[in-house]
């Protein structure tokens, strides 16, 4: 199993994904620079956080536009796994692997704390160790992560059962005090009709350690690598 | 040749920053305005060597690729 962490000129976060996969998950993984154009001998490959291209244009914009994302698109439609962080799902969405946008945030705030999300779904690659409606407590930290699509899109999402996480409160309730930018329908992270890629805004990656206030993350991660070892051994 | 490129919000969007400056103007007294839209515009100098109707082909064609998410985005295109 080998994972692959992208690299863009101002990713910021592909050295917390990168520190936990290998020693929270302990699989072999690479950084992989923006103008690579050979994903051949990768299982999952992690689109991280940070300001790829110093977000000009319109947030993962630019970074859509790199060699390597071609590569992406072609590793996707394979069905390999690919998993975009913040940025990262930005970027997705830019490229077209996911629908809809990401907008400035409805208060105008860069927001950078612990929030609440429920599982809608243990049915994804990425979730499969998660109970459905399982809370976890994730960081969040970015002034663009305000969810849009319009409604035909929406009713996609939610009959495919494709909206994967959800803001919420402790107890798990939707409401709109615990929607921390504005997204529609609460969304906080989705996935495509193949399933194999997921785009979120909270950072998983970032909640590994008991030292960083939550392990939360983990799950997700360890999901990823169930998945990949659920596909080697059917090969 | 120039080319100009606007790229605004779709109507059915909505736009926190056009709000915020709306909020702001109002502070300072400007009582008659009733909306606020922030958009983007691009300037472009086109080689001159460039026959006009390519410059708009090519022009169109990224302003929709490129500067525009035609989810939640349009655009208009003006060659000068």
């Amino acid at each position: 199993m080998k994972f692959g962490v992208v690299v863009f000129p101002g990713s910021n976060c592909d050295h917390d994904a990168y520190h936990v996969v290998s020693k929270h998950i302990g699989q072999p993984v690479d950084f992989i620079w923006h103008k690579e154009t050979d994903l051949s001998g990768y299982d999952a490959i992690l689109i991280p956080g940070g300001f790829s291209y110093g977000d000009y244009l319109r947030a993962g914009a630019l970074a859509s536009f790199s060699p390597v994302m071609n590569a992406v698109k072609e590793f996707a439609a394979a069905g390999g796994f690919v998993f975009g962080i913040c940025n990262g799902f930005q970027i997705l969405c830019e490229t077209g692997l996911l629908p809809g946008a990401l907008m400035r945030n409805e208060n105008l705030h860069f927001v950078c704390k612990h929030v609440n999300i429920r599982t809608e779904t243990s049915n994804t690659p990425f979730t499969r160790q998660l109970d459905h409606g399982l809370v976890l407590s994730l960081p969040i930290a970015h002034a663009e992560g305000n969810y849009v699509c319009d409604q035909a899109t929406l009713e996609l999402l939610e009959t495919g059962d494709r909206i994967v996480f959800r803001y919420c409160d402790e107890d798990g309730r939707l409401t709109d005090e615990s929607n921390p930018n504005g997204a529609f329908s609460n969304i906080a992270g989705i996935c495509n009709e193949g399933r194999n890629v997921l785009g979120m805004m909270p950072h998983p990656e970032r909640a590994c350690e008991d030292l960083l206030g939550s392990t939360d993350g983990r799950a997700i991660f360890l999901s990823l690598a169930r998945s990949i070892e659920a596909v080697e051994v059917a090969a | 040749m120039k080319a100009k490129v606007y790229v605004t919000l779709k109507p059915s969007v909505l736009d926190p920053q056009g709000k915020a400056i709306q909020h702001s103007l109002e502070l300072l007294g400007y009582d008659q305005i009733d909306d606020v839209r922030q958009g983007k515009y691009f300037e472009i100098s086109i080689k001159p060597s460039t026959v006009e109707g390519d410059a708009r082909t090519a022009v169109e064609q990224f302003a929709k690729e490129v500067l525009t998410n035609p989810v939640i985005e349009d655009y208009r295109v003006e060659i000068l």
